[in-house]
């Protein structure tokens, strides 16, 4: 499943290149892009898990820039 | 400014007349070292709480290294030091930057999004009896919308009544309207004129025109040019190896000469400029607004990295029919034999009247007028040779030249290439028309741009006869060319050329997006053009034209060259100052503030010459 997000306060691009790569780690993730420009985040993960991993998701933009909140 | 700007704009107000009575009361009052450390800590809490409780949330969370922390260090080792004012003074410092690079970053969002402002809000769809107005999301296939004029076309549809002028700049980059009336599709995206029309609709939002372009720009920043890569990977090298040589600087050089304060402040200078921030925003931003940019000129470009290959376009690949020419027929030439040239025309035309032939359909074209289909009666026609009608009393046959053995007229072939109709009136030959595919007058000069633009082969591809394909070929400069090729041996011929080329040149191959998919993956750069309102084509290419214009082409050469080059000039710009503020400070040269100018002030810089790239003038091009 493929799906994109709105991020509010993004505010740091390099912030945004390190949330990339921590949730490209998790697992189940198979693509994940995170444009600063548009304020968007798309990840595609496998169905069964997916919410799990959006959640997950969340919580590392939360960790790197504490302002940053995934729209679901 | 938004309320967070505005916030913190404030905060920088508050802090620099707190600042400027801090210093004028150490000036004229003598206070003990920590009556001067409290006199400057109000101003510095002021600005700098927020950074230093983010950067303690951030290490709580395993976040170091970050802007946040690196400021918080190197401020509070300069008050550790004695150097009080300093100390505020690069933090009210940073926090301006930090301000600007906001406002900086919120523009040119603004700005990209402008671009791309042709979401339609909503669509006036009738509901028994009724006009509502409802999202176009909400609207089904079949439902009939009304358009008013000045009003955004919402959905893709056909139009039932009414006839108008369209705007298709934001799609197409053209500033010609585009005409349509009643039974003609109207394309989501572009602004209707002047009449009122009523539109059938024939897909859904998620389907239109409209979404697909805007998801196909949106999602554009996934596919990552191999220098916005080089940034990321360069970005995680380049943070702890200065914080490394900081430590260095402020444990190595002392061990020797002393001076464990100074050194330890130039340390701490040293941390200041290693965010890679300027590069990091910078870059991808670049990329972005050169995207932004060519779709305003209706060229779409699926990825960074399409856009970087393009400006090394080294083999330009077309395919003739509908890329170089128009794809449809016209009659080049009518010759006859004792009657005039719109007598001849005229037999054709009416003797056709009645067939879909695309052949059919170009006399008719020709002709100019409906034909009066009274004339004409009791129609034959024979399958691969042609028809026989009687017109006006005589018996009309219109064909090829086996029709013409048939019924024993003495024809006779043409000098001119193309696809030969004979017309032949009571079993007397009367001469023929020529009907072929005519060269986009555009053409010669899109191969003229591309050859200037550096471009080194031009090779046209053609499933066409030899002798039609090299006459094309020559009056439009073309360097090479291969006709009679199936679509597999477009497949192969392209794979050779890719052989030949260069290992850093690309090759791009140009198709109208008809049947020739397996060659648009195929080639480095696939595109397709003229493609307004067709899926398949928009799905296989790497980059899109939406119109007819085969100069687009040199103007993405262009803009992917002019993006690249604003890509290189901030790596180089950003790299060189903080490399120079870094020897400046390692020799106690520089203070804090040039470090603080490194980072934020180069970032700001770096964006604004990045926002450039959305502006695609046409100085230099068409």
């Amino acid at each position: 499943m493929k799906k994109t997000f709105k991020l509010e306060e993004l505010d740091c691009a390099n912030c945004a290149a390190k949330m990339e790569a921590a949730i490209r780690k998790l697992d189940g993730v198979q693509s994940v892009t995170i444009s600063f420009m548009t304020q968007r985040l798309t990840l595609e993960a496998s169905d069964a898990d997916f919410d799990a991993i959006v959640k997950q998701a969340a919580a590392i933009c939360r960790k790197i820039e504490p302002d940053c909140r995934i729209l679901v | 400014m938004n309320r967070k700007q505005k916030r913190s704009l404030y905060r920088i107000l508050l802090s620099a007349v707190l600042l400027a009575a801090a210093v004028c009361t150490v000036h004229f009052i003598a206070l003990p070292w920590w009556g001067e450390l409290l006199v400057f800590l109000v101003p510095y809490l002021v600005i700098g709480a927020g950074t230093l409780k983010r950067a303690a949330v951030n290490i709580a969370h395993g976040q170091i290294f970050d802007e946040n922390f690196l400021m918080t260090i190197a401020t509070i080792g300069a008050l550790c030091i004695g150097e009080y004012p300093e100390a505020v003074f690069v933090m009210l410092f940073y926090q301006v930057g930090e301000l600007f690079e906001n406002i900086a970053v919120g523009r040119s969002r603004k700005s990209i999004a402008g671009l791309m402002d042709i979401r339609p809000d909503y669509a006036n769809v009738e509901r028994n009896g009724e006009v509502e107005q409802v999202d176009p999301a909400d609207v089904r296939i079949g439902e009939t919308i009304v358009i008013k004029p000045g009003e955004r076309v919402p959905l893709d549809g056909i139009v039932l009544e009414g006839a108008s002028s369209l705007n298709t700049t934001a799609l197409t980059g053209e500033s010609l309207p585009r005409n349509v009336a009643q039974g003609e599709s109207v394309i989501s995206g572009c602004i209707n004129l002047n009449g009122l029309l009523r539109v059938s609709v024939t897909h859904e939002y998620g389907e239109s025109t409209v979404a697909k372009i805007l998801e196909l720009v949106e999602n554009s920043a996934a596919n990552k040019a191999r220098t916005e890569n080089f940034i990321t990977r360069f970005a995680r090298i380049y943070t702890p190896a200065v914080v490394g040589g900081a430590v260095l600087l402020a444990i190595v050089p002392p061990l020797f000469v002393g001076e464990w304060s100074v050194w330890l402040y130039r340390a701490l200078t040293f941390l200041v400029t290693s965010c890679p921030c300027a590069l990091v925003i910078s870059v991808p931003l670049s990329f972005f607004g050169g995207i932004g940019g060519a779709s305003k000129r209706g060229i779409l470009i699926k990825g960074s990295n399409y856009l970087e290959a393009l400006a090394d376009s080294e083999i330009v690949v077309f395919d003739k029919t509908g890329t170089l020419t128009h794809g449809t027929f016209y009659v080049t030439a009518i010759h006859p034999n004792e009657i005039s040239e719109s007598e001849l025309l005229e037999i054709a035309a009416l003797a056709e009247c009645y067939s879909d032939h695309p052949i059919s359909v170009s006399l008719k074209n020709a002709y100019g007028r409906e034909p009066d289909r009274s004339r004409v009666s009791d129609m034959t026609e024979v399958a691969g040779q042609g028809i026989s009608v009687l017109l006006d009393g005589h018996r009309v046959s219109v064909g090829n030249d086996k029709l013409m053995d048939a019924i024993g007229a003495a024809w006779h072939a043409c000098h001119k290439n193309g696809t030969v109709i004979h017309v032949a009136v009571d079993g007397e030959y009367a001469g023929h028309i020529v009907i072929s595919d005519e060269v986009k007058p555009e053409s010669a000069e899109a191969i003229h741009l591309l050859r200037k633009n550096g471009v080194r082969r031009t090779v046209m591809l053609t499933g066409d006869r030899r002798a039609v394909g090299e006459e094309v070929a020559q009056e439009l400069g073309l360097d090479e060319v291969y006709t009679q090729l199936l679509p597999a041996g477009k497949v192969e011929k392209v794979e050779l050329l890719l052989a030949e080329k260069s290992r850093k040149g690309k090759l791009l191959f140009v198709g109208d997006g008809i049947n020739d998919a397996p060659v648009l993956s195929r080639a480095d750069v696939g595109v397709a053009m003229g493609v307004l309102g067709s899926d398949a084509a928009i799905e296989a290419a790497d980059v899109v034209l939406m119109d007819d214009d085969p100069r687009k082409i040199a103007l993405a050469i262009q803009i992917s060259r002019r993006t690249k080059q604003i890509v290189l000039q901030n790596i180089v710009f950003a790299l060189g100052v903080k490399l120079l503020v870094l020897i400046l400070v390692a020799f106690g040269l520089a203070n804090m503030w040039a470090a603080v100018f490194a980072d934020v002030g180069v970032s700001v810089i770096a964006i604004l010459n990045a926002v450039r790239t959305l502006k695609t003038s046409d100085r230099k091009s068409l």
